[in-house]
C-alpha cells in the first residue's frame, strides 16, 4: 500500500532526534489520534541550517517527517513556508488517500516550528 | 528470508490435506448435488459426508448444520433469520460491545429496522458478566448473541452460563465461535446454544465457506430466496469443493485439537512472559487464563502499532494491530476501547496469533525483534519520557 520511497524513508529515516538549542520547535498532532510529531529547526542568516524530528505514528507519519527534514534543510524561511502537504506527499511518490489527512502533518509541523522561531524573534 | 506467519486470527494457510481433498471436486466430481443422475449424486454424497464431519466437530447432528459463505454470513443468518421470524413476538436482542463487526453491524442494521439492541459491557479483561445479560432480559427479548472467543484479545466468554440462563428465560442463544472452533473444545450441548457460527478459513480451510449450527426445532427465516437448498435455510447451489474443504479442516482440527492446543499454549505463555520481561512498559491485553491458546495481545507505551507491524514485516514477521492507523475506518479497536485502554495505548497494541506450524525458535525471534523495534521507535517518539 505504501510506495517504495515511503518504505525507504520509513525504514531509514533521516534526521531523527532533537536539536538541544533549537531556534524554533513545532508540535502538531495528538497521540490520542495516533500521530504526533515535533519538528526542530536551527536558523542562521534566514536559512534553515538544521532540521530534525521526533514522531509517534504510523509509517506515513514517520516517512513524511523524514522527508520534510530533507526538503527544508538549506532552504530560506520563505522557501520553507512554501512547502505544502502535497509537496511532501509528491516527494514520496504519493501516500494512500486515507493517510493524506491524518498522517501528512509534517508540513504543518515545519510551519509551526518556523512560526515559533518568528514569534521568539519578534519579542526580542 | 523465510517468513514467519503469526496472524492466524486473520486467516490460516489451508492445510495441504484440505487442498488435496478439495481438488477432485473441481477437477472430476463437478456435479450439482441436486441432480438425480450419478454425477450429481457424487456431489450429494460429498455434501452429506461433509455435513457429518462438521457436525462431529461441535457435537451436533448433521441436519443441524447449514453451509454458508463464511462466518459473516453465518452471523447474519442467525441474527436476521431469527429477527425476521420472531418480530411479532419480540424485538429485543442482547449482544456484547466486543463482538466482531459481522455481529455488531448486523445489530446496527436491525436497530435501524425497529429492533432494540442491548450491548452488555465487558470488564477490563474482556469478560462479559452473565448477570448483566440476565438483567438485560425482558419480555421482549428474542435472542442473545455473545461470541465464544474474541478475535482480537482471545478472551473466552462464559457461554455455558449465559446459554443456560437464556434457556431458563425462554430466549434463544447464538454464539460466534469462529475463533474458538478448532482451538478449544466446542460442544453445542455443553455450551447450551441454539446457533453457532463457524468459518473454514480460520481452521486451515478455504476462504468463503462456513457453517451455521441451528439446533433441531429452531426455526429461522432464510436470507436468500431460491431453490430449497440447505433445508430451506440457505438457497443456492452448494459450493461443494469449499464445503469438502471445510469438512476436512474440521476433521483435522478435531484430531489435532489436544496436541495443537497444548503446543500453542506453551508458545503463547512463553511469548507473553519473554516480551513482558524484556520490554519495559509493555502490558498484556485480555484475560491471563481465559484466553485462546494461540492469542498473544500486547501493548507498548509510546509507540504506534502500524509502525511496529511494518518493522516486523521487514523482518519477515506477519502480525496485526488494533491501531486506528492500520484500519480502513481509522477508528481504534472498539474491543480495546471497551476494556478501558486509553486511545494512545490502543495505538501501541499488537496481536500475535499463533498457528500449529509455529515453533519456539520463531517465538524467540519475534520477541527479540520486538525488543529491538520497540526501542528504535521509542527513541524516535516525542512522547517517550526522558530519563
Ligand atoms: C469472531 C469472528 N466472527 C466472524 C468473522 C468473519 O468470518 P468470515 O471471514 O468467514 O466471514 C471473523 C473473521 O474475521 C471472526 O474473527
Amino acid at each position: 500500500m505504501y510506495s517504495k520511497k515511503v518504505m525507504e524513508h520509513f525504514s531509514n529515516p533521516r534526521n531523527v532526534g532533537e536539536i538541544e538549542d533549537a531556534d524554533g520547535v513545532g508540535e502538531v498532532g495528538n497521540p490520542v489520534c495516533g500521530d504526533m510529531m515535533t519538528i526542530y529547526i536551527k536558523v542562521d542568516d534566514g536559512k534553515l541550517t538544521d532540521v530534525k524530528f521526533k514522531t509517534f505514528g504510523c509509517g506515513a507519519a514517520i516517512a513524511t517527517s523524514s522527508m520534510i527534514t530533507e526538503l527544508a534543510k538549506g532552504k530560506t524561511i520563505e522557501e520553507a513556508l512554501e512547502i505544502s502537504r502535497d509537496d511532501v506527499a509528491d516527494s514520496l511518490d504519493g501516500l494512500p488517500p486515507i493517510k493524506m489527512h491524518c498522517s501528512n502533518l509534517a508540513a504543518d509541523g515545519l510551519h509551526a516550528a518556523i512560526e515559533d522561531y518568528q514569534n521568539k524573534n519578534k519579542s526580542k | 528470508m523465510s517468513k514467519i506467519y503469526m496472524d492466524h486470527g486473520a486467516t490460516t494457510k489451508p492445510d495441504p490435506e484440505v487442498v488435496r481433498a478439495m481438488l477432485p471436486y473441481y477437477e472430476e466430481y463437478f456435479g450439482n448435488a441436486s441432480s438425480l443422475h450419478s454425477i450429481g449424486q457424487e456431489a450429494a454424497v460429498a455434501l452429506n459426508r461433509s455435513r457429518q464431519q462438521v457436525a462431529d466437530l461441535v457435537g451436533a447432528q448433521p441436519e443441524e448444520i447449514i453451509f454458508t459463505s463464511g462466518g459473516t454470513e453465518s452471523d447474519n443468518l442467525a441474527l436476521k433469520g431469527i429477527a425476521s421470524l420472531k418480530k411479532n413476538s419480540g424485538k429485543h436482542i442482547i449482544t456484547s460491545v466486543i463482538e466482531h463487526p459481522a455481529v455488531l453491524n448486523t445489530c446496527k442494521y436491525l436497530q435501524d429496522n425497529g429492533f432494540k439492541i442491548t450491548y452488555v459491557p465487558v470488564d477490563d479483561q474482556g469478560l462479559v458478566n452473565p448477570v448483566d445479560v440476565e438483567d438485560a432480559i425482558t419480555e421482549d427479548t428474542i435472542l442473545i448473541s455473545i461470541m465464544h472467543a474474541n478475535n482480537e484479545i482471545g478472551t473466552i466468554q462464559p457461554i455455558e452460563e449465559i446459554g443456560t440462563l437464556a434457556h431458563e428465560r425462554g430466549v434463544l442463544m447464538h454464539t460466534d465461535a469462529v475463533q474458538s472452533v478448532g482451538k478449544i473444545p466446542v460442544n453445542v450441548d455443553d455450551l447450551s446454544v441454539d446457533m453457532l457460527s463457524i468459518s473454514a478459513h480460520k481452521i486451515h480451510g478455504p476462504k468463503g465457506v462456513g457453517a451455521l449450527y441451528v439446533r433441531k426445532g429452531t426455526r429461522l427465516e432464510s436470507l436468500v430466496q431460491g431453490g430449497g437448498h440447505e433445508m430451506g435455510k440457505r438457497a443456492g447451489t452448494e459450493n461443494i469443493p469449499g464445503i469438502v474443504g471445510l469438512a476436512k479442516a474440521a476433521e483435522l482440527a478435531a484430531q489435532r485439537l489436544d496436541d495443537d492446543a497444548s503446543k500453542m499454549c506453551s508458545l503463547r505463555d512463553s511469548a507473553i512472559k519473554k516480551a513482558l520481561e524484556s520490554i519495559p512498559e509493555s502490558y498484556l491485553n485480555g484475560h491471563p487464563t481465559r484466553r485462546l491458546p494461540n492469542n498473544v495481545h500486547l501493548r507498548f507505551s509510546y509507540v504506534e502499532g502500524e509502525s511496529l507491524l511494518m518493522m516486523l514485516d521487514m523482518k519477515g514477521v506477519a502480525v496485526s494491530t488494533g491501531s486506528a492507523c492500520s484500519s480502513k475506518s481509522l477508528e481504534p479497536s472498539h474491543v480495546l476501547a471497551a476494556l478501558g485502554i486509553p486511545p494512545e495505548q490502543i495505538h501501541g497494541s499488537l496481536r500475535i496469533t499463533l498457528g500449529r506450524e509455529n515453533t519456539m525458535d520463531e517465538v524467540d525471534y519475534v520477541v527479540e525483534s520486538l525488543v529491538e523495534i520497540v526501542e528504535k521507535l521509542r527513541a524516535m517518539s516525542p512522547i517517550t519520557p526522558k530519563h
